[in-house]
C-alpha cells in the first residue's frame, strides 16, 4: 500500500530559521482568527449577565410590584407578580382602598394590553414614520408663538385624569400659556357630583338604576363592603335595585323592578315622596335611616336629597367635589368649529370613535392645522392626526394618580417600554420646554415638593412599596351643595347606552381575553347586541340574531338583536365599545358601533328610538345556550326569615346523596392535606372576574368566535347564570364552576391511560403529557368543566405572537393539541406555598394558599383551604348549614361545595 | 330432492368439477369485468378521499371534527360502533351456524367472513382517529414502558382494546384457515406462473390428503367454538364503553344484550347488502338462492324484534326510574334537537323491518335490498342518537351544547365506506367468494341424499 502523503517529508521538523518574535507572531494570528471563526457561529444576541446579582432576584422566584392601574382616569391599586423582569399576572394591591386585594376583568386583562403586539411601537407624522426629536423640533417653534400669543390656540384634550403630577403640569403649562385651555372628555365618566358610598354600613341599599358593583371606580370596594353585609345574620343587608336593563347588581338584589326610564323617574320621585309604587321601599328605608342609602348617578338629586333627609350622608355615603379639572368636551368643539384652535394634543384618547357624533369629530380634526396624539394605539383618532406618538402603558412608565376616594398611588413601572413610546409626563414636559428629563424624575420631582421633608427619600420609598401615598390629600375640597336637577324623562321606546362589560369603551377591543370574555348576562362573546325584553321582541316580531336598524335623533346604527330576560320592556340597551376600525387586528369589525347614535345631548341615551327590521341575521354566539335550571337545584335559594328559623332549608333539595359507607370499597383517607374549596352563592355577584384571573394564571389560550360557537371556549372556571321564574321578571342567579375536584371522580375511572389521577391530597389532577385525548373523561364529568385543546390552540393567532410567550406563567406547563386541561386548584400555588412551609419548618398556615379565582374575587365568595384542619375557613364553611355539593346525589362527594344564597326580601314589599 | 327451489341451499344439477369452475372463474377467467373496474374505480376514490380528510386531521387536530364540549364524542365512535356491529353477521354465519349445522350458511360464509374482517378494519381505524393524539395509540397496550406504566384497567376503553384485537385476531385466522383448502384449488386451475406462485405460497403446502382434511376439520371446529363467545362479548364490551358511564342514556345494563341484537341486525343486513348485487353480477343465483336471503332476512327480523323490545324497555325504565336525568334525556331524544335522528331509527328498524314478515319481501332480492339499506342507515342513526344525545345535554343544563357533523366526518364516514368496499372489491377479484370445498361438500352430501 501505499503510504499516505497527508504528512509530507520534512512536516514534523522544527524549521531552524523560525525566531521568537515571527513564533509568537504566528500564535498570535492563530489565535486571533481562531476566537474570530468562533464567534461567527454565536448567536448574534447580546446576553449580558449578572455581574452582580440585583438584590432580591432570584431566578424562578416572582417578584410583586405594588402600582395601579386607571379606569376612568382612578386609580386601582394592584400588584404586579414578575418573573425576572416580566410581568406574569395582576393582582389586586390589598393596601389600596379601591381594590382591597381583589380585582376585575379589566385589570386583569390589562397584562395582555401590555403585551399588545399591536401597540403602537413609532411616532408617526402624517401617517409616515417620524422621531419624536422631529416632533419637538416642530413643538419648539411652535412654542415660540405661544410665547408671544400666551398659547392662544393650544388646547389640550385628555381623559379624565387625576393624576397629580399631570394635573401639576397643566396647571404649570396653563399658567406659562394663559390663552391656551385643557379639556376633559371621558367617554363613560360618571356624570354627576361624586359620592362615595360605605355600603357596609348600610342595612338598606337602594340602587335607582345604579350598576354599582359593576365595573367602575369603586366597583371593586363597593362589591366588598356590600358582601361584608351580605353575611347572614341577625343584619344582613337588604337591597332594591330599580333599573331598566339587567346589571350585576340587579342580580343580586333582593326586590329588583324592571322599569324603563319613565317609569323609574316616576318611582324615583315616589321614594322621595314616600308613597305610590315606591311606599314600601321608602318605609324601610325610614326604618333604617342612618343606616340606608340611595344609590343613583341618574338620579343624582333625588338620591341626594333622601339620603340627606334620612341622615345617611356621613355615615353610609359622604358627598365630594368633582374632580373634574380640565373644561367640557362642548367648549373645545366650540372653540375648533370658531377656527380657534390651531394646536390640538390629544393625550389619550380616541374621541373620534368615542365622542359624541354630534361632533363630528373626523370633521372637526381637519379644522386644526396641527393635531397630535399620544396613545397607547395607532387608533381611529391617529389615523386623522397629524402627528401620533406611541404612549408607553401604565405598567412601563412612572406616573401616578388617584382612586375614587382620592388615596394617591405612584404608579411604578414594572418593565421597560417593550415598544419604546413616551408618557404623558414627557409630552407635557416638552410643551413646558422643560429640560429633558426622565418621568420619573417628573413624578418624583413633584412629590419632593409635597414632601420637602429631609425624610422624603424614606416616605418616598415606602409610598413607591406600598402602592399607596399615606396622608397626602392636599386641599380637601368642599362638595358641592347643588347637583343638577335630574332631567325629566318622556315616554316612548328608549335607547340606553352602556358600558360593555368585555371592551368598557373600546380601549380593551384589541384585549382577546375580553372578547372572549362571556357578558355576565348575555353570555354573548365576541359580538355586542341590543338587548330587548321579550314582550318587546315579540310585539316588533324579532328573535335573536336579527338585525335591526337603531334610529335614535336623526342617526342610526344596524345591531343584532338579544332578548335579555329582565330587560325593562320598550327598551333598547347597546353596549358600545364594538365596530372599532383600527382597534388592530382582533378588534376591528367585531359587533356594531353604539357610539354612532350617541349624541351630546343624550350621552346615555333616551326616548325616541326607532327600531326598523332589516331582514339580515348575524350570529352571536354564546357560552351558554340555556338558562333554566331544569329542576336540578344547582343554585340553592333560602330567605333569611327561613334561615334563622331552619337553618338547613335554603341548602336542600336535589336528589339525596349516597352515605359514604354505602360502598364495599374501603373508605379513601387523607391522612395528610385535603384541599377544598366552597364557594359563596350569597356573596357572589357574578363578575366573571375569577375566569379571566384564572386565564392569565394558567395560561389559557383565546380559542375566537368561531370556535366558540361550536362551544370549545377553553375557560377553566365559567359562571353559570340562570333564570328562574319566568323571563319578564326574573330571579337571575350568578354560580361558578371550576372543577369540583370529586373524590369519586368519574373522569378518573374512565381514562384508559391513566392520564387523570387522583392525589393523596385529594386533587383531582390532569398529567397532561400522558394524556392520548380519547375525552372519555370530558362525557362522564357530570359537572363539565373539562376542556379540551380540539385544535393547536397555543398557536393560533391570539396566542402566536412572541409578546403572549412573555407573558405565560413559567410555573404552569403550556398545553399542546390533543390534550384534556382542566381546573388544578392553582397547584402551582399549593405547591410554592408547600415548599415556603416546608422550608421554614412550619405548618402551612390557612388562607396561606390563595387560588387565582379566589385571589381576584371582589366578593371574597370563594375559599380555599385543608379541610382537614378543623379550625381552617373552609372547613368551617363546609359545615355551615348553608353547604351543599353540586349534583352531589351522583355520588360524586365534589370538593368545591357552595353555600346557598339567601334572600332578604321585605315582607311588607310584596303585599304593597 | 324434493325441496322446492326457494328453499334449496345450491340449485340442482351440480357437481364437484361445475361448482369448482364456476366459482373459480370468477376470480380465473380473464378479462377482467368492466362492472368490477368501475366499482373498484369509485370505491378507490372514496378511499382516496379518507386519507386525505385522514391526513388533514393529522396535520390540523381532531378539531376539524363537530367534536365539542359537552359532545366530546362524534362521528367516530359512531362509525366505530357501527363498523364493529356489522363485522358481527360475519362471525354469527361461520362460527354459531357451524356448529349448529346449518348448511344454508356454506355458500355466504366465506364473504361474510371477509365482511368481518374489513369491517373490523374500518371500525379499528376509527378510534385511533378519534384520539386528540393518535401517535400516541400505543399507551392503551399493555407493554412494558419506561414509565413503569400499565394502562388504566377500569377503563372500558382500555377492555375495547383488548376485544377488539382478540376478535381481530381471531377473525382473520378462522377466515384464512378456511381458505386454505380453496387457495389449493386457486393454484391448481390457475394459468399463470405468477398466480400459481402466489397462491402455491398462500395456501401453505395444501395438497389435499386425508390427514390434511382430518386436521382441518378438527382445527375450524376448533376455530368456529373459540369465535363463538366472541359474537356476545365484543359488542358487549363495546356497549361497556358506554354503560359504564355515569351519562343518562348511556348508564344502562341493557346495552350489552341490546347491542349485540342491534350489531347481528346490521350485520345480516350488509351481508344482504353485498350477497344481492354478488349473485346478480356473477350470477351466482344458483349457489346463494332465495333461500339464503329468506334466512338473512329471518334473522334480521328477529334480531330487529329484539333491538325493539331493547328501546321499549329502555325508554320505559328511564320513566319507571324516576331518574329526572334519564327521563329528560329520553324525552329529549324523542322530542329535543335530535328528534327526526330518533324518528328516523324508529322509522328504520322498526317499522320497515315489518316488511320482511311478508314471505313476498323475504324473497324478492329488490325489496329485501331496500330494507336492508333501511336497517343500515337505522343502526348508524341509532349509534348516532345514543352518542350525541345522550351527551349533547346531560346534568348540567348550562353546559348544554349541539353537534353537527362537520365535512371532514362526513368524509371519513363516506371515505371507511370506500375504504371497505375497495377490500372487498379486491377481495371478490383474488379469492374466491364462495368456500369452494364446502360447496363440494354440499354437492356431494345432496347428491347423496337425493340418491
Amino acid at each position: 500500500m501505499r503510504s499516505c502523503d497527508e504528512f509530507q517529508a520534512g512536516t514534523g521538523d522544527w524549521p531552524n530559521d523560525l525566531s521568537r518574535r515571527r513564533f509568537l507572531k504566528l500564535m498570535g494570528a492563530s489565535i486571533a482568527l481562531a476566537s474570530a471563526t468562533g464567534c461567527t457561529r454565536n448567536p448574534p444576541e447580546h446576553i449580558v449577565p449578572y455581574v452582580r446579582q440585583p438584590e432580591d432576584l432570584i431566578p424562578g422566584k416572582p417578584l410583586y410590584f405594588a402600582t395601579a392601574l386607571t379606569l376612568g382616569g382612578f386609580a386601582r391599586g394592584v400588584l404586579v407578580e414578575t418573573h425576572e423582569g416580566r410581568p406574569t399576572k395582576i393582582e389586586g394591591n390589598p393596601e389600596h382602598p379601591a381594590s382591597l386585594g381583589a380585582s376585575d376583568v379589566f385589570m386583569q386583562a390589562e397584562l395582555l394590553s401590555l403585551f399588545d403586539p399591536e401597540r403602537s411601537q413609532s411616532v408617526l407624522n402624517h401617517g409616515q414614520i417620524s422621531t419624536w426629536d422631529a416632533l419637538s423640533g416642530e413643538l419648539i417653534h411652535a412654542a415660540d408663538q405661544w410665547r408671544n400669543s400666551g398659547g392662544a390656540g393650544l388646547r389640550i384634550l385628555s381623559r379624565h385624569e387625576t393624576s397629580p403630577t399631570f394635573l401639576d403640569q397643566v396647571r404649570r403649562l396653563l399658567s406659562k400659556y394663559p390663552q391656551a385651555n385643557w379639556h376633559e372628555y371621558e367617554p363613560l365618566g360618571t356624570r354627576n357630583v361624586p359620592a362615595i358610598y360605605h355600603l357596609d354600613k348600610a342595612q338598606v341599599i337602594v340602587s335607582l338604576g345604579e350598576d354599582f358593583l359593576g365595573s367602575g371606580p369603586a366597583g371593586l370596594r363597593y362589591g366588598r363592603d356590600f358582601a361584608r353585609g351580605r353575611a347572614p345574620g341577625a343584619v344582613m343587608n337588604r337591597l332594591y335595585v330599580v333599573e331598566s336593563t339587567p346589571t350585576i347588581t340587579g342580580a343580586m338584589a333582593d326586590h329588583r323592578l324592571a322599569m324603563s326610564p319613565d317609569e323609574l323617574e316616576r318611582f324615583a320621585r315616589d321614594l322621595e315622596s314616600g308613597t305610590g309604587s315606591a311606599k314600601a321601599v321608602a318605609d324601610d328605608l325610614r326604618k333604617h335611616a342612618g343606616r340606608s342609602v340611595v344609590v343613583s348617578d341618574q338620579f343624582e338629586s333625588i338620591a341626594r336629597r333622601i339620603n340627606e333627609s334620612l341622615g345617611n350622608v356621613g355615615s353610609t355615603v359622604d358627598y365630594v367635589a368633582s374632580e373634574r379639572g380640565g373644561g367640557e368636551l362642548h367648549g373645545l368643539v366650540d372653540d375648533i368649529r370658531r377656527g380657534a384652535v390651531d394646536t390640538l394634543i390629544i393625550i389619550s384618547g380616541n374621541p373620534l370613535y368615542d365622542g359624541p357624533a354630534d361632533f363630528e369629530f373626523a370633521q372637526l380634526l381637519g379644522k386644526v392645522p396641527r393635531t397630535i396624539h399620544l396613545d397607547l394605539y395607532a387608533n381611529e383618532t391617529a389615523k386623522l392626526c397629524h402627528w401620533h406618538v406611541p404612549e408607553t402603558h401604565t405598567l412601563e412608565g412612572w406616573t401616578d394618580a388617584r382612586a375614587f376616594d382620592g388615596t394617591a398611588t405612584i404608579i411604578q413601572p414594572v418593565l421597560e417600554p417593550l415598544y419604546g413610546g413616551r408618557s404623558r409626563h414627557e409630552l407635557l414636559a416638552l410643551l413646558l420646554q422643560e429640560a429633558a428629563t426622565s418621568p420619573y424624575d417628573i413624578v418624583r420631582a413633584f412629590w419632593q415638593a409635597q414632601h420637602p421633608a429631609a425624610d422624603f427619600e424614606k416616605s418616598w420609598r415606602k409610598s413607591v412599596h406600598d402602592g399607596v401615598v399615606a396622608n397626602w390629600n392636599p386641599k380637601p375640597s368642599a362638595p358641592e351643595t347643588a347637583s343638577p336637577a335630574t332631567q325629566p324623562q318622556a315616554p316612548g321606546t328608549h335607547l340606553l347606552i352602556r358600558p360593555s362589560s368585555q371592551t368598557y369603551d373600546g380601549r380593551f377591543a384589541n384585549n382577546p381575553w375580553l372578547q372572549e370574555f362571556p357578558d355576565p348576562f348575555t353570555t354573548i362573546v365576541w359580538d355586542n347586541a341590543a338587548l330587548v325584553s321579550l314582550s318587546t321582541a315579540q310585539r316588533l316580531n324579532l328573535a335573536n340574531g336579527d338585525v335591526v336598524r337603531l334610529k335614535f335623533r336623526g342617526r342610526s346604527v344596524d345591531a343584532p338583536i338579544w332578548i335579555m330576560p329582565g330587560q325593562a320592556n320598550d327598551c333598547v340597551t347597546v353596549h358600545v365599545g364594538y365596530g372599532r376600525t383600527h382597534a388592530g387586528s382582533v378588534g376591528n369589525g367585531v359587533g356594531f358601533n353604539a357610539f354612532a347614535v350617541r349624541t351630546s345631548d343624550a350621552m346615555w341615551g333616551g326616548p325616541g328610538l326607532e327600531i326598523a327590521k332589516t331582514g339580515d341575521r348575524h350570529e352571536l354566539v354564546t357560552t351558554q345556550q340555556h338558562w333554566k335550571m331544569e329542576g336540578r337545584d344547582q343554585v340553592r335559594v333560602g330567605t333569611l326569615a327561613e334561615f334563622k328559623e331552619h337553618p338547613g332549608k335554603a341548602a336542600e333539595g336535589g336528589e339525596p346523596s349516597p352515605r359514604g359507607d354505602e360502598t364495599l370499597y374501603p373508605a379513601v383517607k387523607y391522612d395528610g392535606h385535603a384541599w377544598g374549596m366552597v364557594i359563596d352563592l350569597n356573596t357572589c355577584i357574578g363578575c366573571g372576574a375569577c375566569t379571566i384571573a384564572c386565564q392569565a394564571e394558567n395560561n389559557i389560550p383565546v380559542v375566537g368566535k368561531e370556535q366558540v360557537a361550536r362551544g370549545r371556549e377553553m375557560h377553566w372556571i365559567r359562571v353559570d347564570r340562570y333564570f328562574e321564574s319566568g323571563l319578564t321578571s326574573p330571579w337571575t342567579s350568578h354560580q361558578p364552576v371550576p372543577c369540583m375536584h370529586c373524590e369519586n371522580a368519574p373522569c378518573e375511572l374512565v381514562c384508559p391511560v391513566a392520564a387523570t389521577v387522583h392525589s393523596s391530597e385529594g386533587l383531582n389532577q390532569m398529567v397532561y403529557n400522558r394524556c392520548v385525548g380519547t375525552r372519555y373523561c370530558s362525557n362522564n364529568c357530570p359537572y363539565k368543566v373539562r376542556r379540551f385543546n380540539f385544535l393547536e390552540y397555543d398557536a393560533n393567532q391570539f396566542e402566536q405572537p412572541v409578546t403572549r410567550k412573555l407573558m405565560r406563567n413559567p410555573n404552569v406547563t403550556v398545553r399542546s393539541r390533543g390534550v384534556m386541561e382542566k381546573c388544578t386548584y392553582c397547584v402551582q400555588r399549593i405547591n410554592a406555598v408547600k415548599i415556603t412551609a416546608e422550608k421554614a419548618d412550619r405548618d402551612i398556615r390557612d388562607g396561606e394558599i390563595i387560588p387565582a379565582c379566589a385571589q381576584a374575587c371582589p366578593a371574597e365568595a370563594i375559599s380555599f383551604g385543608d379541610i382537614n384542619d378543623s379550625t381552617s375557613r373552609v372547613a368551617k364553611l363546609r359545615k355551615s348549614p348553608l353547604n351543599y355539593g353540586l349534583l352531589a346525589e351522583l355520588n360524586t362527594r365534589p370538593r368545591t361545595t357552595y353555600l346557598a344564597r339567601l334572600r332578604n326580601p321585605n315582607p311588607e314589599f310584596d303585599h304593597a | 330432492m324434493s325441496t322446492h327451489l326457494s328453499e334449496a341451499v345450491v340449485a340442482p344439477g351440480y357437481d364437484n368439477e361445475s361448482v369448482t369452475a364456476k366459482i373459480t372463474d370468477v376470480v380465473l377467467s380473464p378479462p377482467v369485468h368492466r362492472g368490477w373496474l368501475g366499482g373498484f374505480a369509485i370505491a378507490f376514490a372514496l378511499l382516496m378521499m379518507m386519507n386525505f380528510a385522514i391526513g388533514w386531521l393529522l396535520y390540523k387536530g381532531v378539531g376539524i371534527w363537530g367534536v365539542n364540549i359537552p359532545v366530546a364524542w362524534g362521528f367516530a365512535i359512531v362509525n366505530f360502533v357501527w363498523w364493529i356491529g356489522i363485522g358481527h353477521a360475519g362471525t354469527f354465519i361461520s362460527a354459531i351456524l357451524l356448529l349448529l349445522h346449518q348448511d344454508w350458511r356454506t355458500s355466504i360464509n366465506r364473504f361474510a367472513e371477509a365482511m368481518t374482517l374489513f369491517a373490523v378494519a374500518c371500525a379499528g381505524l376509527f378510534p385511533l382517529l378519534h384520539l386528540g393524539r393518535p401517535w400516541l395509540f400505543y399507551w392503551l397496550l399493555p407493554y412494558p414502558d419506561t414509565m413503569d406504566l400499565w394502562p388504566q384497567w377500569r377503563s372500558a376503553l382500555v377492555w375495547d382494546v383488548f376485544a377488539v384485537g382478540t376478535y381481530f385476531t381471531v377473525s382473520l385466522i378462522f377466515w384464512y384457515i378456511g381458505l386454505v383448502p380453496d387457495i389449493a384449488t386457486m393454484r391448481d386451475r390457475s394459468r399463470t406462473k405468477i398466480a400459481q406462485v402466489i397462491y402455491g405460497i398462500a395456501s401453505l403446502g395444501w395438497r389435499g390428503s386425508a390427514r390434511h382434511w382430518k386436521r382441518f376439520h378438527m382445527l375450524y371446529l376448533l376455530l368456529a367454538g373459540l369465535a363463538t363467545p366472541l359474537v356476545l362479548s365484543v359488542h358487549s364490551v363495546v356497549s361497556a364503553d358506554f354503560a359504564t358511564a355515569i351519562v343518562p342514556g348511556w348508564h344502562s345494563t341493557i346495552f350489552p344484550p341490546y347491542f349485540v341484537a342491534g350489531a347481528v341486525f346490521s350485520g345480516f343486513a350488509m351481508v344482504v347488502t353485498l350477497a344481492i348485487p354478488i349473485r346478480r353480477f356473477y350470477h351466482l343465483e344458483d349457489f346463494i338462492t332465495i333461500r339464503h336471503l329468506d334466512n338473512c332476512a329471518k334473522v334480521m327480523l328477529a334480531t330487529g324484534l329484539m333491538i325493539a323490545h331493547g328501546y321499549i324497555t329502555e325508554a320505559f325504565m328511564s320513566w319507571y326510574s324516576d331518574d329526572k336525568y334519564e327521563w329528560f334525556m329520553t324525552q329529549n331524544r324523542m322530542f329535543g334537537p335530535y328528534a327526526p335522528a330518533y324518528w328516523l331509527l324508529i322509522l328504520c328498524n322498526i317499522i320497515v323491518i315489518q316488511a320482511v314478515w311478508f314471505k313476498r319481501v323475504r324473497t324478492s332480492p329488490g325489496l329485501l335490498f331496500i330494507v336492508a339499506l333501511f336497517v343500515q342507515v337505522g343502526m348508524w342513526t341509532e349509534r348516532y342518537v345514543i352518542v350525541i344525545t345522550s351527551l349533547h345535554r346531560d346534568f348540567m343544563p348550562t353546559a348544554w351544547g349541539i353537534f353537527h357533523g362537520t365535512r371532514w366526518d362526513w368524509m371519513t364516514l363516506i371515505g371507511s365506506l370506500g375504504l371497505f368496499a375497495s377490500l372487498f372489491f379486491l377481495f371478490l377479484r383474488v379469492l374466491p367468494a364462495i368456500s369452494i370445498s364446502e360447496m363440494r361438500d354440499l354437492v356431494h352430501q345432496k347428491s347423496e341424499a337425493g340418491r
